[in-house]
Order: structure tokens, then sequence, then C-alpha cells
């Protein structure tokens, strides 16, 4: 029997920038990951991935991530991802420098958004 | 310092145009990122979690004033103002944009610089000395032997697709500031009995998940053999190393594989087939390139004044007693800058800061600036006489922590702040150690300490040859640090020895005050180092001053 499947949302880096983005349901790519689509069936995950991987003159490495709901849209559920809409931890750069909430449980950090 | 001749500044700027079409072509949709990311890779252009990294060479380690500004330069007009220093003597930028590359890539050729082979299964940036050509201890400056390595080298046609990368330090000093041991070649320059100039060769050190120290290859190779010798060992291994596995592709487990002596002798017998194919031209380019680094103009000056100075100014007499290094010629001294001020990232540096030691070096210092593996700056040659003002002026920059090889000296890799392979992350762990015995006010008292950090097995932070080296691992979805004591990575090298359990990102820099405060009530004397008593002593009472008396005995 396979694993069961948890959800996921779409992921990868921006070509040009470089920086994390994710695939939001209406076939945009967001830097802020509140707006993803969270994906809780495994056969629209991987349409929603081939989708994202026929995009590559707009990003790179398209790939699924684990992710859970959160009060107002998805979560990581690992502290890479959370990492990845934050920024580095030792500056204001990236995500945060953006404006942008941090997501997920950043090691270190009181305040949570899960 | 060597100086590009016509050849070098065409195929540097060939490059740069050859890339500059390149990611157009990406850009445009004509190359897909399979197709583009070898040739991004080959310029030294790193995907990263939150953005590109362009990681440039500095070769060996040496930079002129104006490279440094130029640095400063990319860092505030295409990065976010600073750069960060790295491990091989490299610098990283941490935000650039693909579009941006060809640009930083001409700005780095308008002096002299460029990315190429700082990534990829390539030999890379040749590393060495920090203090050559001004250290006392040394026989012969390596710098003119790495250049030759780096010219024969870059866009070797028969090594651009080696089984894996491939790193060679070359030190001139007996005392290895190189870490030579712990590289694919690592080559020591010494003299045999009849005063020639020659090396030791050593092959098949690395650090990543199977650490391993070199072995030596060769007693002595006269210097004349060197670029047939180096082709041979690298055409042993281009044939012998595995492809299958990535893991096990280093030259280190194809020397552990086959075998020393067997590796030994298809090389021996490649060398011998090699060396009347060369024809001496190679000696030829080492003598120009030997007038390039032609020492500088030593001046003859009092000292009275940096000796009036310091014994009446306690801060200064602290930095120099432990940023200073011996210097070959009387009345100079080898200046590191510290890029470790407590509770800043190992090795980072603002473009103000580069730009103050760029002036630093062109003022005062013959204009010389070094990279050294510690992600530390050094001025190889100042003056005495000048020591006050250098220090005033890094002292305004933020500069002048004095606290070289001591408990805060941390190297880190970027780590899970930065690099898309980190488990856990770093930068956190030694801001907060350096913070942590900043406050305790012991790092004096504790002496000569290396920690190093790295964020995951690949050990870029070279925690198996730090006297306590930390390594971050992702543990069921959390991060844990596991420590390793009595690692070193100079010529008495020795591979850390695990200790216990991991410890919390929380839990890690408590057990590791523990284990620095434990040391200092379990020393014969003052003058035994940590690592001095970790030899004499054995692991056991370290492991119980970071887990306690009882986790130990349950542990074993």
């Amino acid at each position: 029997m396979s694993r069961r499947f948890t959800p996921k949302v779409v992921s990868a880096n921006h070509l040009i920038e470089g920086d994390a983005v994710w695939l939001t349901e209406d076939d945009r790519w967001t830097r802020d990951m509140a707006q993803a689509e969270l994906i809780e069936d495994e056969a629209v995950a991987q349409l929603r991935l081939l989708f994202a991987k026929g995009q590559p003159s707009v990003v790179v490495g398209a790939e699924l991530v684990d992710a859970a709901k959160g009060s107002d849209g998805p979560v990581p559920t690992h502290f890479r991802e959370a990492f990845r809409t934050n920024g580095p931890t030792n500056y204001v750069l990236g995500k945060r420098a953006e404006g942008l909430k941090p997501r997920g449980h950043i090691p270190g950090q009181e305040a949570d958004n899960v | 310092m060597y100086k590009y001749n016509e050849f070098d500044e065409g195929f540097v700027r060939s490059r740069v145009a050859q890339f500059r079409g390149q990611v157009e072509r990406r850009i445009d949709g004509s190359l897909t990122e399979d197709e583009f990311r070898p040739l991004r890779l080959m310029n030294g252009l790193y995907l990263q979690l939150h953005a590109y990294m362009l990681r440039v060479a500095v070769p060996y380690g040496t930079l002129r004033p104006d490279q440094m500004r130029q640095l400063a330069y990319i860092a505030e007009r295409w990065d976010r103002g600073y750069g960060h220093f790295t491990t091989r003597q490299n610098i990283q930028f941490n935000w650039p944009r693909l579009k941006d590359v060809p640009d930083i890539l001409e700005a780095l050729a308008d002096v002299g610089m460029h990315a190429i082979q700082t990534s990829g299964n390539c030999v890379r940036n040749v590393t060495s000395d920090h203090f050559a050509a001004a250290a006392d201890d040394e026989i012969a400056d390596p710098r003119p032997i790495a250049e030759l390595l780096r010219q024969w080298s870059t866009d070797h046609p028969e090594f651009q697709f080696l089984p894996r990368k491939f790193k060679i330090a070359v030190t001139g000093s007996p005392n290895d500031r190189a870490v030579t041991k712990s590289h694919d070649i690592g080559l020591r320059m010494i003299r045999n009995a009849a005063g020639e100039p020659g090396f030791e060769v050593l092959v098949g050190g690395g650090l990543g998940r199977t650490p391993m120290l070199a072995q030596v290859i060769r007693d002595f190779l006269p210097q004349e053999d060197l670029l047939p010798y180096v082709e041979a060992i690298l055409g042993a291994y281009n044939l012998k190393g595995r492809r299958d596995n990535k893991y096990k592709a280093r030259i280190k487990i194809t020397v552990f594989e086959n075998g020393l002596d067997a590796f030994k002798a298809d090389v021996e017998e490649r060398f011998a087939r090699l060396r009347s194919q060369w024809s001496g031209v190679d000696q030829d380019i080492l003598a120009q390139i030997e007038d390039h680094f032609a020492p500088p103009a030593f001046r003859n000056a009092p000292v009275d004044g940096f000796e009036a100075f310091r014994a009446e100014n306690p801060v200064f007499r602290a930095w120099t007693d432990t940023n200073l290094h011996t210097h070959k010629v009387e009345g100079y001294a080898i200046v590191s800058i510290s890029l470790k001020k407590h509770g800043a990232t190992p090795g980072d540096a603002t473009a103000d800061q580069m730009r103050v030691m760029a002036d630093l070096a062109e003022r005062y210092g013959h204009g010389e600036l070094r990279v050294s593996h510690e992600q530390n700056i050094i001025l190889p040659h100042v003056h005495k006489s000048d020591l006050p003002a250098v220090w005033a002026a890094l002292r305004e920059a933020e500069l002048a922590t004095a606290n070289i090889g001591l408990v805060s000296d941390i190297i880190a890799c970027p780590g899970m702040d930065y690099c898309a392979l980190a488990t856990a992350r770093s930068i956190p762990i030694a801001q907060q150690i350096a913070t942590r015995f900043d406050e305790l006010k012991v790092e004096h008292e504790v002496g000569p300490l290396k920690i190093k950090i790295s964020g995951c097995i690949n050990a870029c932070g070279h925690h198996h040859v730090g006297h306590i080296g930390i390594l971050g691992l992702d543990k069921a979805g959390v991060e844990s640090y596991q420590v390793t004591l009595g690692g070193d990575g100079t010529e008495t090298a020795a591979i850390g020895e695990k200790m216990g359990p991991g410890f919390s990102a929380d839990e890690i820099v408590g057990a590791i005050e523990r284990l620095v405060l434990g040391y200092l009530e379990i020393r014969r004397d003052e003058e035994e180092t940590f690592l001095d008593a970790f030899r004499r002593l054995g692991p056991e009472p370290f492991k119980g001053f970071l887990y306690g008396a009882k986790e130990t005995a349950d542990a074993a």
C-alpha cells in the first residue's frame, strides 16, 4: 500500500530573482505562501506540478512540498520551508525585508503562524 | 602580485560574453534549466534557498586594493551591500539577480577576477597559506606555484568533467595554515638534502561525509616535475574514480578503495610516460610568474612609537596580542582583521568595511590583502609604526575585534540561512556562542581554541578539524547539533571524535559553555591548550562536561 497522501503546495524559485514562490489556485506565482493553493488530493497535486513544470521560463525547480492548513492559508510543516517564507535569520533580508510575515515555526522566534 | 596578461584578459572577457549569451537564451526560453544549470555552475552561479549565489574566485586568497573595492562596488550595485568570505578563500554574493550576473562578471573582469571553476567537477580555486611571503617560518612563497596550477588547470580540456570536484592546497611553510591534509592534493614545499626545492605530495584528503586525512604519495617531488605529476594524479583519478555514486566519487575514496600503493603505482607509471612530453616551458612560465610576486619595498623605520602606544593603551595591546603574527622582516607585522565581531556573521564584510580594508592595504600594507580560510582578512605587510593608525581605522569600522584564534573566531558555513543543501543553521549558533563567551569575558583566559560549524554533512565549515566541531543535522524535523572534539587542521592534523547524542538549538550553546569552562578546571596549566588537554586526557572528562557524569555512563 502506498503511504497516505499529506497536503502539499507547489513551490519553486523565481527564474530571475531566485526567491521562493508558490503556485496559487488561479495559476499565479506568489511570494506570499498564505496565498498558495493547498492541495489535498494526490492526483490534483501531480497535475498542478506538471502545470508548474511547464513554465520553465518563469520558475526553476518546481516541486511538491508538505504543508498544512493554517488560519489564513497554507503553512509549512518543516523548518526549512518556514525559512523559505522568512529569509535568512542573520539579517532582515529576503521575504521579511519585503514586509511578508514568516509562516510556520521559525526556531528561536517567538511568534509562530501555524 | 599576479597581473593578467593579454591571454588571461582575452579568455576571461570571452567567457563573460559567452555567459551573457547563455543567460539571454535562458531568459528567453531557448535554454531549459537542465541545459542551463551546468553552464551557470561553470561560472560559479548557484541557486540557493532565497536567491542565486555567485561564488567569485580569489586565487590563493590574494587580493589587491582595487579588487577589494570592486567587490564592494558589486555588493552595493547588484547585491545587498555585503559579501561572505568563505573557507576556501573565495567570496560569495548571496543575492544577485540572474539578469545582472553577466554585468557582475564584466565588473570582475575589469579588475582581473572571475568566477570560473568555482563550482562543478573540475579543479577548484587553488588555496594557500594566507600568510604567504610574510611569515617568518616560510621556506618559499607558495603563490607562484598556486598561480602556475591555476593557469594550468583553468579550462584544461581533460579535467573539466572529473568524477567530482577537486581541491588543491599549497603551503610554503612547515606550519600548515592551508589545511593541506584535508585536500584532494596537498602540496608542502620542502627542500631535499641537497637544498633543492620540491614538494611533499599528499593525496586523498577530504572532509564531508567520509572524512579522511591525505596520505603521502611522494616524499620528495622536484619542483620541475610538479605539473606532470599532478597531471598523472588527475589522469589516474579521472579513470579510476567512481562515477556511479556521487558520494563515493572523490579521490579520497578512489585512493581508499584501490589502496595507496596501487593508486601510486598507476600515478608513477603515468608520470614516467608523461614526463618527457613536458619540454620545460612550464618552468619558463613559472619564472615569469615569480617576477609578479617580487617582495614589496620593505622600509626600515623605528618602532618606538608603536611600543610606546602599546604600553599605554591596553585595548590596543590586547589586539596586538591576538591579531598580529610574526613577520619575516624586522619591524613588520602580519595583521589579521577579524570578521568575527561578537554576534556578527562569521566571514561577512559590508561594502564600507571592504573599502576601509582596501584603503588600509593601500596606505599601510604595500597594496596587499589576503582572505584566510578561517574567514578573516589579512594585511600581510604592515610596518609596526603604522599599527596604531591601522588599528584606529579598523576600530571605527568595527573591524578591530581582538579574537583571532580564540573561542569567538569561529568558522561557520552559511548553513540553512542560505544554503539549499544545509540540514540546519550554522550562523546563529556561531553568533550565540561568540556573544555568550564575550559576556563571560573568558576567551583570553581560555586561549587558542578553534570552533568550526557546518550546517550539513558536506562539512564546508570544516567541523571535522575543529578542536570543537559542531555539525548541524535535521533530526526528525528539528535542528540538532552533534559535537566532535580533538580535530586539528594543521601539520598535526586529526579528525575530531564524535561525542554522544546531539543537542537541540536551545542546548548547544550551554553545552559548549560547560565544555570550555570544564576544560579550564582540568587543564594542567595556562600553557596547556584545549586541544593539548584533549589529547592528554582523552574524551571521557569532556563527555562528562557535555552530558553530565551519569548520562555518559548510560550512553556507554
